[in-house]
């Protein structure tokens, strides 16, 4: 009895400190503890199987264990928030998404964030957000389904998941771009929003790229967000194809503290691009319906600061913020 | 299946694979019997292990794990009062008063048996019925889910020990609390008081630690200053066999609460906590002797056991046919597969039957090895029990805060749990359990969001009347509803009409 207290008493006490071991890295001989990657979602999302992608890579190039931790709520804010309070030593990296650290900032007074705390290190993966309605339904088109629209203003609803979020500014733009009036209904998530729209809940879905590659046997995708043809899926016009002048993707990334010295970034930055740039990897991506993308910190930081600028005024045009 | 008999025999008879499926059961149950560490956390840690795996052996562990962990949380639910995950809540309410009474082993037993019937039936299901199931889960939807969530808080005349309208009152706090956050449906942030933390709501688990351990904790050192006394516990040779031939006699428990489970499991969104929370009510408003629950009925322990390990097979059903997954541990087995380089999907029983077949049967095959370690096991185990309180006391508040800091690493959930538990020690000495409160708190954000949605589905359609009445679904599970709260009236004439 008291050897196996013992042993939880051994076990329990590794893990505190493990947990406690916090001290503050120069960054000459970075990295020299094991980096935590927080994930600020649950389990078993595009992210996580990102971060999974790469762990055992991340490993071999920076030579330290790669410890995946995640830090669920608020659609990734408790994680953010935190990741900017972190001491800016490149022990602690958070996966990062956009639209999500640019629109929570903006649309919650209390985010706990800003978008500038965080600097991203490297953009490695998009999802094209596309449109879809189920295989029986009489909708062929994305015309068909701008006219059904038109006809019953507010009738046709669409699956989406989250509230300011990718999908949300995508339903805003359809909406705007093409001049009709749907009826949103969020979802706390990819399994529930797609489970709802495959048993006829609603009349379509916004869904992530790999989800719509995942389920395209049910479905038929109108149009899709992606700047040109999406790989995976070469038959799917793009909204712009359709007139339309929509881009929309959810784009993933890995961010450190604002201050974090620059020689950890490009560590950090050169650690993940070689494996955004790798063939297998991207071979893998585009198999289960992600876009490998390779943005180093410059780019990243550019395109962010062109994404910002995009969606203020479109909130604004919306009426979600003030101007 | 028969064209791969030979592959699913290899697969589940290679030494390594067993090996694997043992370490894995084994060690789920142990990080389950940790509070704070729930199954979902137990399988992403050891996820890492898996990479350079096969793709069997990988997901035969991983299922183990996913076994265990749900049973191992039963067992400090009955030595404790706390539940190790989530999913054993409703086993509190029986098995820590059968410990209290020296009969910790029986409980644990019960326990075991439970779980392993539980779990073999959900993966039948998992292995037999799949596809219909899989299509069952696509039925429900928004309305559904309010429904279900309804059912749901109709327990709380099951669960208030004492007065009803104090449970009812608790029911109310619970779900008052759980809007906490930012809003599932519109996305308003409520009730931060411009703290960040708060935004993503209370923390389920976090509240549950701090309202079921620190006041047990409070009266254990309470009662040893007034009596010292201690509870005994006393091994007895056959307490094992004897269970078992006493649970054997209930089969319609069984096949009630592995229903009950199998149902919650294959609809994302709702948990083992439901499963074991429903299985437990249905059992306690079936039985003839209703007062004798919630005081060390060993009835309740297997309701509640069998239900949420049920839930594992029926949670794994829309993640193998349809790709998604029923609940939060089958989404870290969804990166698995990705892992090894398998989407799950409606293509996957036609692309590798094999691994899909052997991995239903490993499952169903750690059910029975996680029941011979309950079996073998529960007399060792049962002596925590006998721990002086000077030990057990700080044992339980140093396992509560560090399983509290372990679900998202943030202290600010340690003084959450801190706080909640002082509270739930002052409101149970006026009569407020923990039971209806945690209750209202895992149920109110499953009916917040299937009522925004259903009325934001009702906008489109211009009426809620013919959302809700025109699915036979939601009509169901409305009697359901009905009947649930007419109940003690019918039951009482039913008693008395014989006389």
């Amino acid at each position: 009895m008291y050897r196996s207290l013992k042993w939880i008493f051994s076990i329990v006490a590794i893990m505190v400190l493990t947990a406690c071991n916090q001290t503050v890295d120069g960054g000459g001989n970075y990295p020299s503890k094991p980096i935590h990657y927080v994930i600020p979602f649950d389990a078993g999302g595009q992210s996580d199987i990102e971060a999974r992608r790469q762990q055992p890579l991340l490993r071999d190039t920076l030579g330290q264990e790669i410890i995946i931790e995640y830090r669920p709520g608020g659609g990734g804010a408790i994680g953010w928030s935190e990741l900017a309070q972190k001491k800016p030593d490149g022990t602690y990296i958070a996966g990062i998404n956009l639209p999500h650290i640019i629109l929570q900032p903006i649309a919650q007074k209390d985010a706990g964030y800003q978008t500038e705390q965080l600097k991203t290190v490297a953009i490695f993966q998009a999802t094209p957000i596309g449109l879809a309605v189920p295989k029986e339904s009489n909708l062929q088109t994305i015309e068909d389904f701008i006219a059904a629209a038109q006809k019953q203003p507010g009738k046709i609803t669409i699956a989406g998941s989250g509230t300011y979020s990718g999908h949300h500014l995508a339903y805003q733009q359809l909406q705007n771009s093409a001049d009709i009036n749907l009826q949103y209904i969020s979802f706390t998530g990819a399994a529930t929003q797609v489970q709802a729209f495959l048993g006829g809940n609603t009349t379509a879905i916004l869904a992530n790229s790999d989800d719509l590659v995942k389920h395209k046997d049910r479905l038929r995708i109108l149009a899709i967000g992606s700047e040109e043809r999406f790989e995976p899926l070469p038959d799917v016009p793009t909204f712009k194809e359709a007139g339309l002048n929509i881009t929309a993707s959810i784009d993933r990334g890995v961010a450190v503290p604002a201050d974090t010295p620059q020689a950890i970034v490009q560590t950090l930055e050169s650690a993940f691009l070689k494996i955004a740039d790798d063939s297998k990897v991207q071979q893998q991506m585009k198999a289960e319906g992600f876009e490998p993308k390779s943005l180093d910190a410059r780019e990243s930081e550019s395109y962010i600061k062109e994404k910002t600028l995009e969606y203020q005024s479109l909130l604004r045009e919306l009426g979600v913020v003030a101007d | 299946m028969s064209s791969v008999l030979p592959e699913i025999f290899a697969s589940l008879l290679d030494p390594i694979n067993i090996a694997l499926l043992i370490t894995g059961v084994a060690g789920g149950i142990l990080v389950g019997a940790l509070p704070g560490l729930t199954a979902t956390m137990a399988l992403a840690l050891m996820l890492p292990f898996t990479y350079s795996m096969e793709a069997d052996a990988a997901l035969i562990m991983l299922g183990g794990i996913y076994i265990g962990a749900i049973y191992g949380g039963s067992i400090v639910a009955i030595l404790l009062n706390t539940p190790g995950t989530p999913s054993s809540i409703a086993t509190t309410f029986d098995g820590y008063p059968l410990a209290q009474t020296g009969k910790a082993e029986h409980a644990l037993v019960a326990a075991a048996v439970s779980s392993g019937i539980g779990g073999v039936l959900g993966g039948c299901a998992l292995l037999l019925l799949s596809p219909l199931l899989a299509n069952l889960a696509l039925k429900f939807g928004p309305p559904e889910y309010f429904w279900i969530a309804v059912l749901g808080l109709t327990i709380i005349a099951t669960i208030s020990t004492g007065s009803i309208i104090k449970g009812l009152i608790g029911g109310c706090l619970g779900l008052l609390l759980s809007t906490i956050g930012i809003a599932p449906v519109g996305g308003e942030s409520r009730f931060t008081f411009g703290f960040p933390p708060l935004l993503g709501g209370l923390q389920l688990i976090v509240i549950m630690i701090g309202m079921f351990c620190i006041p047990e904790v409070l009266n254990m050192i309470e009662r040893k200053g007034q009596t010292g006394k201690q509870v005994s516990y006393n091994p007895q040779k056959g307490v094992a066999l004897t269970v078992i031939k006493q649970l054997f006699q209930k089969p319609i428990l069984y096949l009630r609460s592995a229903v009950i489970g199998i149902m919650v499991g294959i609809i994302p969104g709702a948990g083992g906590n439901v499963a074991s929370l429903l299985s437990y009510d249905m059992t306690v408003r079936f039985s003839k002797q209703k007062s004798s629950f919630g005081k060390g009925n060993i009835e309740g322990v297997a309701a509640s056991e069998a239900g949420n390990n049920a839930e594992v097979g029926g949670s794994l059903v829309p993640l193998l046919s349809l790709g998604i997954p029923g609940a939060a541990p089958a989404a870290v087995l969804l990166g698995a597969l990705m892992m090894q380089g398998i989407q799950p999907g409606p293509d996957l029983y036609a692309t590798s039957p094999g691994l899909v077949y052997t991995f239903c049967w490993a499952f169903i095959v750690a059910n029975l090895v996680m029941f011979l370690f309950g079996f073998f096991g529960s007399k060792y185990v049962a002596q925590i029990v006998t721990l002086s309180t000077h030990y057990l006391a700080p044992l339980i508040v140093f396992l509560s805060v560090i399983g509290s800091y372990a679900i998202r690493n943030h202290f600010f959930d340690i003084s959450m749990m801190i706080a909640f538990g002082i509270a739930a020690y002052i409101l149970k000495k006026v009569g407020f359990e923990p039971g209806p409160i945690v209750l209202g708190l895992i149920l109110g954000p499953i009916a917040e969001t299937g009522l925004a949605q259903t009325m934001l589905m009702a906008q489109a359609q211009g009426s809620v009347w013919t959302i809700f009445f025109s699915r036979p679904l939601s009509m169901v599970l409305m009697v359901f509803c009905l009947l649930s709260l007419l109940w003690p009236l019918l039951s009482h004439r039913f008693t008395r009409s014989p006389k």
